[in-house]
């Protein structure tokens, strides 16, 4: 659905339920993803329809994946890191958040 | 690893126009300033990685644009200020007293201001429609983020819709990015443009605004790209987005998209505010919930001001002036300088706020959320965290919950992770169109703590690092009595 303008500078490997996304140093996690073609980030806990991102700010709360062993986190406020390991979240997945 | 900051005179929540020029005027004034944000990199909503984007890759300055280009002085300037800078930032509460609870880096802790102004801009306005929740749904400003944050545009058939200048200047970047445009849809109500351009005193001094709108219009047009006026949106698809239909000119149409962007305008961020349950005024011509100000920006609460989009949408140009107006009244209060210096250094701010309100009064008549208020089928999710449809909140109204919070509690609506960042404005507008009253004695929704998500490892390990961090999560301060 997206592309690149440039993509010369994936030198950046995070893994989404395992497999590797390429990514640019910088890029939040949400915005790699989409650029990669993930279209799925979660799954609603009412009746677990698909999701992506809604708002790329911090606000509708449809990019939540688990990041790091971490439930809930904004896939569109947190910058890939190296080696990131980032799963698709179902339903709730919020064990451990306030 | 960072060092968890304790204290600091003045707390700024928001690296946008706002929060940067405020912490730039204060640290030079030689208030000791920091700034929070949420992003990697100054700039906001508006100059998103602006400085980065300003170093290199020519083909996205030509596709951001000349307006995107002057956020690089805004950087630079709060760069040489001296003030602390804590990005990759989430604050999860403000309480009254000027605590401020700061999340960072996976570790929570605890900063104590002697004032705080919250810069924390706008949002999109959701957008209710029927599919709206639907993969391949997006906002305007997200497809917009995406290109400024990293170069990312879209590939496959993509149609815009809704209204404001927003729509169209991202559907104009889009069409120089390459991106297929295989549609607008222009929600705004018909001759609203043409009332709103007569009543715009000065039309002179705004035509350079003017004339860049209608740019982007000519380039549109010829480019080809199909324009329709609808209304009655809705975005069609199994489990992603597969068409967007509507009505105009008499009929319904159907056009295929991979990718929907909507935008109806945007409103004021105001999540802190409502936690601290500042008094709020309902703004009829923005149709949304704004903090009320003085002319410092100074809230109802006593340590608390809001500066930019936050206090009421006004632009990034004025998000400047109203951050320095702020900053320079929190000198004053921390004793930087005098009553006077106060004064005569606003004059000029004060100015450039006057100026821009006139071009927003134009902007927000003649893009009123005609669609997005009036225009909410049963079957449409207002609430998207947790999946509650307008006809499910209509039946409940029906049933004598006349009281907003009253109904999120019954109905779960506003009670999911996002905290009713979705639909709290439009629960707002469906109770007061029901029961028929005005949406002031509606209200907002009492507002769960913590705003962003904290893990409880998190909370644990700050409970235990220090002790007087207990009362601030229960607590809401400010005066219970005063609805927002
Ligand atoms: C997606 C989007 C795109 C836009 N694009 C344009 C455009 O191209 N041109 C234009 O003229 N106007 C644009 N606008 C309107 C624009 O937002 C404003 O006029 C301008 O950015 C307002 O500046 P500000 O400083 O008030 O806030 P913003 O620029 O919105 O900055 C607010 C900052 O606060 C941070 N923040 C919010 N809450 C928290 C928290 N709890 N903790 C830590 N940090 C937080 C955010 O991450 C953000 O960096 C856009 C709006 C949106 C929503
Ligand atoms: S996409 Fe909306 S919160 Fe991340």
């Amino acid at each position: 659905m997206f592309r690149r303008l440039w993509a010369d500078d994936l030198s950046a490997t995070i893994f989404l339920d395992g497999r590797p996304v390429l990514c640019r140093p910088g890029d939040s996690v949400a915005a790699a993803l989409l650029a990669a073609g993930v279209e799925r980030f979660r799954t609603t806990p009412v009746s677990g329809a698909d999701r992506m991102p809604y708002c790329m700010i911090g606000n509708c709360f449809d990019c939540l994946m688990e990041i790091d062993g971490q439930a809930d986190r904004q896939a569109c406020l947190v910058t890939v890191a190296e080696g990131m390991q980032v799963c698709s979240q179902f339903g709730t997945g919020s064990f451990g958040t306030l | 690893m960072t060092v968890a900051r304790t204290n600091c005179e003045l707390a700024i929540v928001g690296g946008g126009p706002a929060g940067l020029a405020a912490a730039a005027l204060a640290a030079e004034l030689g208030v000791e300033t920091v700034l929070f944000d949420e992003q990697p990199t100054p700039g906001g909503q508006v100059y998103r990685n602006i400085e980065a984007n300003s170093r290199r890759h020519d083909a996205l300055r030509d596709i951001l644009g000349g307006d995107y280009a002057k956020g690089l002085a805004l950087a630079e300037r709060f760069r040489r200020s001296g003030a602390g800078y804590e990005p990759l930032t989430a604050i999860w509460q403000v309480s009254a007293g000027g605590k401020l609870g700061v999340s960072q880096n996976g570790k929570a802790y605890l900063t104590k201001a002697g004032r705080v102004i919250l810069a924390t801009g706008a949002m999109e306005r959701p957008f209710p429609i029927p599919g709206w929740t639907l993969p391949g749904v997006m906002g305007a400003g997200a497809a917009q983020t995406l290109m400024k944050a990293s170069g990312i545009v879209p590939d496959r058939p993509t149609i815009i819709a809704g209204s404001g200048p927003l729509t169209y200047l991202v559907a104009f970047q889009l069409l120089t990015a390459g991106a297929p445009l295989h549609g607008i849809i222009d929600t705004s109500e018909k001759g609203l443009f043409e009332t709103g351009l007569a009543a715009l005193p000065l039309l002179s001094s705004f035509a350079g605004d003017l004339l860049k709108g209608l740019s982007w219009i000519v380039a549109l047009g010829k480019a080809r790209v199909p324009f329709f006026r609808g209304r009655n949106l809705a975005a069609e698809g199994v489990s992603r987005l597969e068409a967007v239909s509507f009505d105009s000119g008499g009929r319904r149409h159907r056009l295929p998209a991979s990718l929907l962007l909507v935008h109806e305008g945007v409103v004021p961020n105001n999540q802190i505010t409502a936690s601290l349950r500042c008094r709020h005024v309902w703004d009829v011509g923005q149709t949304a919930w704004h903090p009320q100000t003085d002319k410092w920006g100074a809230t109802s609460t006593e340590l608390i001001a809001v500066a930019g989009d936050g206090a009421g949408i006004a632009g990034a140009r004025s998000a400047v002036h109203r951050g320095r107006l702020a900053a320079l009244d929190a000198a004053c209060r921390l004793g930087r300088i005098s009553r006077t210096e106060r004064d005569e250094r606003a004059l000029p701010e004060r100015r450039a706020v006057q100026r821009e309100n006139r071009f927003r009064a134009f902007l927000n008549s003649a893009y009123h959320p005609t669609e997005a208020v009036r225009w909410l089928a049963d079957d449409t999710i207002a609430c998207r965290c947790e999946e509650v449809t307008a006809g499910e909140l209509r039946a409940l109204i029906s049933e004598g919950f006349t009281d907003i919070n009253q109904l999120k509690s019954f109905s779960r609506c506003g009670m999911g992770q996002c905290q009713g960042r979705m639909c709290a404005g439009t629960v707002a507008r469906l109770m007061s169109d029901s029961l028929k009253s005005d949406i002031e004695s509606v209200g907002y929704y009492r507002l769960r703590l913590p705003i962003k998500p904290l893990p409880v490892a998190q909370l644990a390990e700050l409970g235990n690092a220090d002790r007087d961090s207990r009362p601030l999560l229960p607590v809401v301060e400010g005066d219970p009595s005063q609805r927002i």
